[in-house]
């Protein structure tokens, strides 16, 4: 057990990706990813655009098309292969998506209120809270449509309401942050404080390297690999001082893992290996 | 007919009149409509069982004049040049038995600069075999703004046949926006018509909502002429279909004179063996006007849906919400 923030943190493993590997449209899109997020904590999940980190938590999820084509997924002990994203949901894992989806005619309300089953309390107090938390008027906004009448902003910020009306066990935020303006950003870290205090881990993927000051442990994702996994301070460290410069300097963009300078690049990380220090990445030349 | 003359018809004196106006106000519940607000005197009422007139109040600026027809009824509807009704005009269209036809033919006159709102309620609770047939005339006037919505209940058989058509004609300067919606019992058999012509810088907005099971068959055909300068329209269909209900969704859109814009979206979702086909029309007729179509038929938004599953629905809880949040 680790303590952070005088908050206790149990080292029981809920999620666990052992070696995932995934391949679409002959692009490796993961490779061999190892990545752990403990009950109660919050995960950061760092890594430029395109690296892969919203694949991941699509394949987590258990998303169409997002079927791995290699190593394993457990949560909570329980191998997730084969399961449903309605399974997976009803485990208590849920993904609050970078660009939520637009539903035409259908309530915010009643959007933030499905993931309350019904042997949760009541519905409505949850919505109203979730409203709350993510700083909208419950009576301005229960019965507003959640649709393209919302700015991208209040989308995000619905999303996130539903997903702390569910309670989950695993929240996976993808930039959650995003779209949202810089005033606002503060209710939107509140929130996640809030869903870790009331129990839930959070995965939380970001290309912000600020909000890694939020975590408990941060990983760095790079081309479909974790390069680093371990204390947020040197995550964005390596982040913001090594990395992101040398990715640059290498004049690739994120997702063309198959150029040569990028391969030569991380097979001089030694491939997708864990808990690499910050030297592992080679200056360029 | 003066409105203390429709007050008295409204309490109707002949034997029976008491349980039929019950029973259409339960119809009306049914279909949607709040029967209170068919009793409120500053709301003008118009109920018609089959070919009974059960109760026509009029207020002040809105004229009913209606009579029984073998198989129905004809009236004319009109609302003075200028006046601003503040609470919707409700008419109760419906056929409490099992069987019969019901033939609506109806005028609608709104006078120029008028503004109004239209609450139509049809309900065929325990059709088994009914018809019911409503040709409108409407004429909104110059700068006149009618809002007309109509909702349909058809009881859980499907033995309902319904056509409503309708011709309108919006004035230089007028608004016209109406939605139909048949999203509740089955529909069982429907062809909606409606021609509307648009003046300069005049607006249509036509909205259709229709969810079909069983072995419903829909037909939706709308046609809107832009025909005056700036004029402009707007088509928004959407259908659900299910089990192995057929919908048809025909939309025309002319585009007729200097500045005209339109534009047609039609989103039909599909499930199981049913079948949705959409077939737009644009024709333009002026190097100054616009039209735009937009279409989406088959299965359901796969991020829409992901994102219910993600929440713990099952897939069929899921496309439900989708459909109804679609037809709401």
């Amino acid at each position: 057990m680790s303590v952070k923030d005088g908050k206790s943190i149990m080292a029981e493993p809920l999620l666990q990706i052992e070696n995932l590997s995934l391949r679409r449209e002959g692009r490796d899109i993961l490779r061999g990813v190892n990545l752990t997020v403990q009950a109660g904590q919050i995960h950061v999940l760092l890594g430029l655009n395109g690296s892969g980190k919203s694949s991941l938590a699509y394949v987590v999820m258990g998303c169409e098309s997002y079927t791995p084509d290699s190593g394993q997924i457990l949560f909570d002990g329980r191998d997730l292969a084969g399961l449903s994203i309605t399974e997976r949901a009803r485990m208590g894992i849920t993904l609050a998506w970078q660009e939520p989806a637009r539903f035409e005619g259908l309530p915010v309300g009643k959007y933030i209120g499905v993931g309350v089953r019904e042997d949760q309390t009541n519905e409505r107090e949850r919505v109203m809270a979730a409203l709350e938390a993510v700083a909208l008027p419950p009576k301005v906004y229960g019965f507003r449509a959640a649709d393209q009448t919302l700015s991208g902003g209040e989308r995000k910020r619905v999303e996130l309401a539903a997903v702390y009306a569910m309670r989950p066990r695993l929240a996976i935020l993808d930039e959650p942050d995003s779209g949202i303006d810089v005033l606002s950003l503060g209710d939107i870290e509140r929130l996640i404080r809030r869903l870790a205090d009331e129990g839930s881990a959070v995965l939380l993927i970001t290309h912000r390297d600020e909000l890694v000051t939020m975590a408990d442990v941060a990983s760095l994702m790079c081309f479909g690999s974790i390069l680093f996994t371990g204390d947020p301070a040197e995550a964005r460290r390596y982040y913001a001082g090594r990395c992101r410069p040398h990715l640059e300097s290498l004049g690739a963009q994120p997702w063309d893992a198959a150029s040569p300078e990028v391969q030569a690049a991380l097979a001089s990380n030694g491939g997708p290996v864990s808990q690499l220090s910050g030297d592992a990445v080679k200056e360029p030349a | 007919m003066s409105a203390s003359t429709v007050r008295e018809h409204a309490l109707g004196q002949r034997p029976g009149w008491a349980n039929e106006m019950a029973a259409m106000l339960e119809a009306y519940r049914e279909a949607g409509g709040n029967p209170d607000a068919l009793q409120l005197p500053e709301v003008a009422t118009l109920v018609v069982s089959a070919n009974e007139i059960l109760a026509a109040h009029e207020i002040p600026g809105v004229h009913f004049e209606a009579e029984s027809l073998e198989h129905g009824v004809k009236a004319n509807i009109a609302v003075e040049p200028g006046v601003k009704i503040e609470r919707p005009v409700h008419l109760c269209f419906g056929v409490i038995p099992a069987e019969g036809l019901q033939e609506i033919s109806a005028e609608y006159d709104i006078g120029a600069g008028a503004q109004v709102e239209f609450l139509a309620h049809c309900s065929f609770p325990n059709a088994v075999k009914v018809q019911h047939v409503m040709e409108a005339c409407i004429r909104v006037g110059e700068g006149a703004s009618l809002t007309y919505t109509e909702a349909h209940y058809h009881g859980p058989t499907g033995g309902v046949e319904v056509r409503p058509h309708a011709g309108v004609r919006v004035a230089d300067g007028g608004r016209f926006i109406t939605t139909f919606s048949l999203t509740r019992g089955r529909v069982g058999l429907m062809e909606l018509d409606y021609v509307v012509s648009v003046g300069a810088d005049a607006l249509a907005e036509l909205t259709t909502k229709v969810y079909g099971t069983g072995d419903d068959k829909i037909t939706v055909r709308e046609v809107v002429r832009l025909n005056g300068k700036g004029a402009r329209g707007l088509t928004k269909t959407r259908v659900a279909v299910r089990d192995e209900a057929v919908s048809q969704v025909y939309t025309t859109a002319e585009g007729n004179a200097p500045g005209a814009r339109g534009h047609m979206s039609c989103t039909e979702i599909v499930r199981d063996r049913a079948e949705a086909r959409n077939t737009p029309l644009v024709i333009v007729r002026d190097d100054q006007a616009q039209v735009t179509h937009e279409a989406a038929i088959g299965t359901v938004n796969r991020k829409e849906l992901e994102s219910l599953l993600a929440r713990g629905l099952d897939e069929d809880e899921a496309v439900d919400l989708i459909i109804r949040g679609m037809l709401r």
